[in-house]
């Protein structure tokens, strides 16, 4: 998986200056009528990347990947795909597959039909045709369902049909809009692997367009967080989780508890923070520069902060008095909300180490607690 | 559920499916009727099935019905599949409007109006053109065309509609030009829709009295005008035989729609229960 790769430049090709983009997306608009369905957007991707678009619907997401796929065209601006501006071409004669969201099988024709439809599209010779049909449906071990048709298969099988039909042409990018969308949630896991697997040993480049945030995170190398038509933010799974730079990004993935203050200082790369509804400035740590007096929002996740019936002792850690207002008991965590005061509620999730004593939990409900965050566990947010 | 009120919903029923069912059973039984005189009963035959089968205007008039609808339906699904894709698959193009209006036009024109116009249409060309020479086949089969098209764009419309074009797309994805995608994906997926049209067509134009007998000429009649001319001079106990054997005909006919739709059913669910255990 992604967090066990070397974290080399071979792998991150975006950080690599030498290397050329596989599909460049510049300045790419598309309006219907009225409507700006995309806003201006560019974005690099590069061979070999399982790249991920992250959004709600109405975001947007979809229409980019069929404008890639060439089923709408950009209103404005341009789609290059290894170095061949696919402006005119048109889908029949792009060299990118999709895989739908609905999978989109050929109900009148046979799994092993589907698989070949591309291949005899192009003009390939029979005996080839069988052989590659073949050896795609044994990787995704359909080879006994050749004969059946689309409504004989169940979901997981019809998803890794469309996958094969999709793969057999060899495509030099993979567009697959919410792959996993209709499988229930234990095929959606082991067919996320399985899709990894398959990239991997491929090397096509995938483009997955997904409103689910933890297929983002587990499937991608990067991903482009988009909202209303334009990117968020772009990178890879930890930065975005981690170092979000907008508070949309910060609460579309995972979630945060947010603080909306002013910035009253900032030294040592720590800056605080000013918040009417807390009754003790927070310290956050940011590189940039801020200016003092600027609007700022600290956002900080739930396993970050820490949760005591004590007192912290660390010098310069965030700390505040409470009461456990809710808990939310999930087995392996737990979520607990503290009420700070009138206004504040504060999310703390904790894992649950430990077997509960004498049957009473970390924190019961009603119990006076402290909750506390390094700096280092926030961050600053100034949009 | 009341005794009282399951008693009124069942004379109800009774009731109703009398006055649907009795004229028929009423005209079947007539049809075996010896009597030259159709209300009054002289005894059972089949002398009545004698004169209808060896009457040659009969068969000659059947023939033509046939005929007509054969064409007329084939040419229908050829137009009304072009109309439908061209109104739901072609977005907005210029006059779309105007041509849905123009397209469901034919359904709701009351038929004295449309044999009239046709009429008046043929008979100009005549002046002009000298064709059509004489009114008969080729007349009321185009004006047959005209409204039973209509029809058939409704049914390819609205199976259009509920048809994803993802498909479409993915077979354009996989490198499928516009044309073989047409023949590849859209038409066989149509084609229940279209045996549906085509069947609708057919029956339309061997039932249609009206348009036909305006844009029929000397000697073309079909079976709805034989039927009609000779109805006119009073009952006649032959055309209660040709009643009898075209309500056999239709019922032989949806009884093994029905068994056939049947059976593919049971097929699709049993193929359900089988790729959901697998």
């Amino acid at each position: 998986m992604a967090a066990a790769a070397s974290h080399s430049i071979h792998d991150r090709p975006w950080l690599d200056p030498a290397q050329k983009p596989f599909i460049q997306i510049q300045g790419v608009s598309k309006q219907f009528g009225p409507f700006v369905a995309v806003d201006n957007v560019d974005l690099d991707i590069y061979r070999g990347e399982l790249f991920s678009l992250l959004g709600g619907s109405g975001c947007g997401k979809t229409t980019l990947l069929r404008m890639i796929a060439g089923f709408e065209t950009p209103t404005s601006g341009r789609i290059v795909i290894d170095g061949e501006d696919m402006s005119s071409v048109p889908p029949y004669d792009r060299p990118v597959n999709m895989m739908f969201q609905s999978y989109a099988l050929f109900p009148h024709m046979t799994v092993e039909q589907n698989v070949a439809y591309g291949l005899k599209r192009d003009g390939v010779a029979k005996a080839e045709i069988q052989s590659r049909v073949n050896d795609m449906l044994g990787m995704v071990e359909l080879t006994q369902f050749r004969k059946r048709k689309p409504h004989q298969l169940s979901g997981g099988q019809r998803q890794r049909v469309a996958l094969a039909r999709s793969l057999v042409k060899n495509p030099k990018v993979l567009l697959l809009d919410e792959p996993l969308g209709a499988l229930d949630k234990r095929l959606r896991e082991q067919t996320q692997y399985e899709l990894m697997n398959i990239q991997d040993r491929l090397g096509v480049t995938f483009v997955v367009v997904t409103h689910d945030q933890e297929e983002a995170m587990t499937l991608s190398t990067r991903i482009a967080v988009m909202d209303q038509g334009y990117f968020q933010q772009i990178g890879t799974p930890t930065e975005i989780y981690e170092y979000p730079v907008t508070r949309f990004v910060a609460n579309f993935i995972g979630s945060a508890n947010m603080f909306e203050g002013r910035v009253a200082s900032q030294e040592d790369e720590i800056a605080e923070v000013t918040v009417d509804t807390l009754p003790v400035p927070i310290r956050a740590e940011h590189a940039a520069p801020l200016a003092a007096g600027t609007r700022a929002w600290v956002a900080v996740r739930p396993e970050k902060v820490q949760l005591s019936r004590e007192p912290f002792s660390q010098a310069g850690i965030n700390m505040l008095e409470g009461q456990v207002e809710e808990i939310g008991y999930y087995g392996e965590s737990s979520t607990y909300r503290i009420r700070i005061n009138e206004d504040v509620r504060l999310e703390v999730t904790h894992p649950n180490l430990r077997r509960p004593r004498d049957g009473r939990h970390l924190a019961e409900w009603e119990d006076k607690v402290y909750v506390g965050w390094e700096p280092g566990a926030a961050v600053v947010l100034t949009s | 559920m009341n005794p009282k009120r399951s008693r009124f919903l069942f004379s109800v029923l009774c009731f109703g499916m009398a006055f649907l069912y009795v004229p028929m059973v009423l005209l079947i039984i007539y049809s075996f009727n010896n009597s030259k005189l159709v209300p009054i009963w002289g005894g059972f035959s089949l002398r009545w099935y004698k004169v209808l089968f060896q009457s040659e205007d009969v068969w000659a008039a059947t023939a033509l019905s046939f005929k007509i609808a054969f064409v007329n339906a084939t040419f229908a699904v050829a137009l009304g599949t072009l109309a439908g894709l061209a109104l739901v698959r072609f977005g907005r193009f210029r006059g779309r409007t105007l041509f849905t209006g123009m397209i469901t036009a034919p359904l709701v024109m009351p038929e004295v109006i449309t044999g009239l116009s046709l009429l008046l249409l043929f008979i100009g060309l005549q002046g002009l053109i000298g064709w059509p020479s004489e009114r008969g086949f080729t007349t009321i089969t185009i004006a047959h065309i005209t409204f039973s098209m209509a029809y058939v764009a409704v049914i390819i419309q609205s199976r259009l509609s509920g048809m994803q074009e993802d498909l479409e797309e993915a077979a354009q994805d996989l490198g499928a030009k516009p044309l073989r995608v047409l023949f590849d994906i859209t038409l066989p997926l149509l084609a229940p829709g279209m045996l549906a049209g085509w069947l609708l067509a057919f029956t339309l134009s061997l039932d249609d009295l009206v348009i036909a007998s305006f844009t029929t000429g000397p000697g073309s009649n079909t079976l709805p005008i034989l039927i009609y001319s000779r109805i006119r001079l009073g009952l006649r106990p032959d055309i209660n035989a040709l009643a009898t054997i075209i309500i056999l005909a239709v019922t032989i006919g949806v009884i093994i729609f029905g068994w056939l739709m049947l059976r593919q059913q049971r097929q699709r669910e049993r193929d359900m229960h089988e790729a959901a255990a697998s």
